[in-house]
C-alpha cells in the first residue's frame, strides 16, 4: 500500500501548484523508497525511462520554421483568409478539422497535423478570426483557440485505433497474449470504430452548439 | 539506415540553437536559466545513448532543479509588431501558407514513400524522419524566400519554445514517472484494491469499475498505456473475459477507448493538454482541459454503454 504514496504526492502537487518537474520527481523517489528501490538503481531507472521516451520532445524542431513564419505575418494571413470566406463560421471549421484528423489518424498518419504543425499556425487563428467575426467582439477569442486544441486531440484520439498498426492495438495485443489470448490487430479496431462515431457525433454537437452561442451574441 | 540516429542529433542542433539564441536574450532576466535548460535537452537528444542510465538521472536532476528552482523566465517579445505582420501578410498573401505546409504534406508523402525502403530507412521511425525531412525542406524554403538573419529563425523559435518553458519535458518525466511505478508494482496494487471493490457476481459492476478504472486510472498517470495493463489484469481477464465470457477484443478495445476519455481529463497527459495551452498562450493554464470535458464524459458514457452490449453476447 505504500507505494501508493506516489499518487497521493502527484495530485496534491498538482491541485497546490508546486512545480510539476518537481512533483513528479518527489513522486518517484517517494514509490521507489517506498518498495525498497536504491537511490541510484531509481535514479538510473528514471534516467533509461526518459531517454528512452525523447521521441515526444522531438516536435519541438517545427518552432523555427513556425516562428520565422509569424514573423512575416503568417496568422495574420490566416485571420484575413477566414475573413475573406462567406458562410465560413468556427463550428465548421472546426468540424472540417474533426473530421480531417479523424480520418488521417484512422490511416495511421498521426503526424501529419499536431499543435505544433498545424494548430498553433493555422487552425487556431482561423478558428480566433472566425469566432471573433461572428461575435463580433474585439477581443482575442482564447476559448476558440483552446476548442481548436481540443478538437485536434479527439480527432487523434478517436481516430488512430482504427488503424492496425498504431501503438495502443499493439500493446492490446501483446497484453492480451500475455493470457494466452490470440487476437487479429484488425479484430481490435473494428471495435474502436462505433466509439470513433459516438466521438464526432458528440464533439460535433459540441462544435455547433458552440457555434451558433459565438454567432448569438 | 536512416532512423532516430538521426532524427535525435537533428532535433538537438535545434535545441542548441534554442539554447544559444537564450544566452543573447539580454531581455529576459532568467536567460540563463532557459540556456542551460534546452542546453541539458539538446544533450540529450544528441548524446542520450552514450551517457548511460545514471548520466541521464543526472541530466535530469539537472533539468528539475533549472525548472524547480524558479530559474526559467520570458523575455521581451523582441519580434516584428502587429501592423508590420499585417503589411506583410497583405503583401505575401497565401504564399505564406506554402513553408507552413510543407511540413504537414512532407509528413504524409514520406511517412508513404519510406515505408516502402525498409532498407534505407526504419521503417518503425518513418513518419518522424519524414517530419525532420519536412521541417528541412519547410526551414530551407522560408530562409530562400525572407533572406533573415542567420540567428532570427532561432530567436523566433526561442521565442515560442519560452512559451512552452519547462513544460516541454514534463510529458518525458511522466513517461519516466510511469516506469517507477511499474518497477514498484503500484498497478498490481491499484488493479487488486478495484478488483475487491466489485460486488460478487455483478456484470455491470465488474464493466463499470473496468471503464471508469480505466478512465480514473489514466487521469492518475496521464497516460492510458500505463492503466491498461492493470485494469485487463485486474478486472479485464478474471471478471469480463473469463468470468462472464466477454469478447476479448471488445472488452480490450472499448476499454482501452475510455482510458483516452481519461486523458481528455488530465493536466498529467502533458504533451495533449497543458502544452499546446502555454503553445497557444492561453492565460488559462487548463482551458484545453476545459474544453474537453464535456466532450470526454458523455463519450466515457457511450464506451461503458457499448461495452455492456455488444461484448456480451
Amino acid at each position: 500500500m505504500l507505494v501508493l504514496s506516489g499518487i497521493v504526492i502527484i495530485v496534491a502537487g498538482f491541485l497546490l501548484r508546486f512545480n510539476p518537474l518537481l512533483v513528479v520527481l518527489v513522486s518517484a523517489v517517494a514509490t521507489g523508497l517506498a518498495a525498497g528501490i536504491g537511490p541510484l538503481d531509481l535514479l538510473a531507472a528514471f534516467g533509461k525511462a526518459f531517454n528512452d521516451s525523447r521521441y515526444v520532445t522531438v516536435i519541438y524542431m517545427v518552432l523555427p520554421v513556425i516562428g520565422l513564419l509569424e514573423r512575416h505575418g503568417l496568422q495574420e494571413r490566416a485571420r484575413t483568409l477566414i475573413a475573406g470566406l462567406k458562410g465560413f463560421t468556427v463550428g465548421r471549421l472546426l468540424l472540417g478539422y474533426l473530421a480531417f484528423r479523424q480520418i488521417t489518424a484512422a490511416l495511421g498518419l498521426v503526424s501529419v497535423a499536431g499543435h505544433a504543425q498545424t494548430v498553433r499556425p493555422l487552425v487556431a487563428p482561423m478558428a480566433e478570426a472566425a469566432a471573433q467575426q461572428q461575435s463580433g467582439e474585439e477581443d482575442r477569442d482564447e476559448e476558440a483557440a483552446a476548442m481548436a486544441a481540443a478538437t485536434d486531440n479527439i480527432g487523434l484520439f478517436f481516430g488512430e485505433d482504427i488503424f492496425i498498426a498504431i501503438g495502443s492495438i499493439l500493446l492490446m495485443k501483446g497484453v492480451l497474449e500475455g493470457y494466452g489470448i490470440s487476437i487479429e490487430p484488425l479484430h481490435l479496431s473494428v471495435w474502436a470504430i462505433p466509439t470513433a462515431i459516438a466521438a464526432f457525433l458528440i464533439h460535433g454537437l459540441r462544435l455547433w452548439l458552440f457555434d451558433r452561442r459565438k454567432s448569438r451574441r | 539506415m536512416i532512423g532516430l540516429n538521426l532524427v535525435y542529433p537533428f532535433a538537438g542542433l535545434i535545441f542548441l540553437a534554442f539554447a544559444a539564441s537564450a544566452l543573447r536574450d539580454r531581455s529576459n532576466p532568467k536567460r540563463f536559466g532557459n540556456a542551460g535548460f534546452y542546453a541539458l535537452i539538446a544533450l540529450s537528444l544528441v548524446a542520450g545513448d552514450h551517457l548511460g542510465d545514471l548520466g541521464n538521472g543526472v541530466l535530469v536532476l539537472g533539468l528539475v532543479a533549472i525548472a524547480g528552482l524558479g530559474l526559467m523566465g520570458r523575455g521581451a517579445a523582441a519580434s516584428t509588431s502587429p501592423e508590420q505582420r499585417s503589411e506583410e501578410a497583405g503583401r505575401r498573401r497565401n504564399r505564406l501558407f506554402v513553408p507552413a505546409l510543407i511540413i504537414p504534406v512532407t509528413a504524409l508523402a514520406g511517412t508513404l514513400a519510406f515505408k516502402q525502403m525498409p532498407t534505407a530507412i526504419d521503417p518503425k521511425q518513418a513518419t518522424l524522419v519524414a517530419l525532420s525531412l519536412g521541417v528541412v525542406l519547410a526551414l530551407g524554403t522560408a530562409l530562400l524566400w525572407f533572406r533573415p538573419r542567420p540567428m532570427t529563425a532561432f530567436d523566433e523559435g526561442r521565442r515560442l519554445m519560452d512559451g512552452v518553458g519547462w513544460a516541454a519535458v514534463l510529458p518525458q518525466m511522466l513517461a519516466s514517472l510511469g516506469a517507477v511505478f511499474a518497477l514498484a508494482g503500484v498497478g498490481e496494487v491499484v488493479g487488486g484494491l478495484v478488483g475487491a471493490m466489485i460486488p460478487q457476481g455483478s456484470l455491470i459492476g465488474a464493466v463499470l469499475a473496468y471503464t471508469l478504472g480505466m478512465a480514473l486510472f489514466t487521469i492518475v498517470m496521464g497516460n492510458a498505456f500505463a492503466a491498461f495493463p492493470v485494469m485487463v489484469a485486474a478486472v479485464g481477464i478474471p471478471l469480463l473475459i473469463r468470468g462472464a465470457g466477454g469478447d476479448p477484443a471488445i472488452v480490450a478495445a472499448i476499454g482501452m477507448l475510455a482510458g483516452f476519455c481519461g486523458t481528455l481529463m488530465t493536466p498529467m497527459a502533458a504533451n495533449f493538454n497543458l502544452v499546446p495551452a502555454a503553445l497557444l498562450d492561453l492565460k488559462d493554464r487548463n482551458g484545453v482541459i476545459r474544453a474537453q470535458i464535456p466532450t470526454a464524459l458523455p463519450l466515457l458514457a457511450v464506451n461503458i454503454a457499448l461495452l455492456y452490449w455488444l461484448a456480451f453476447r
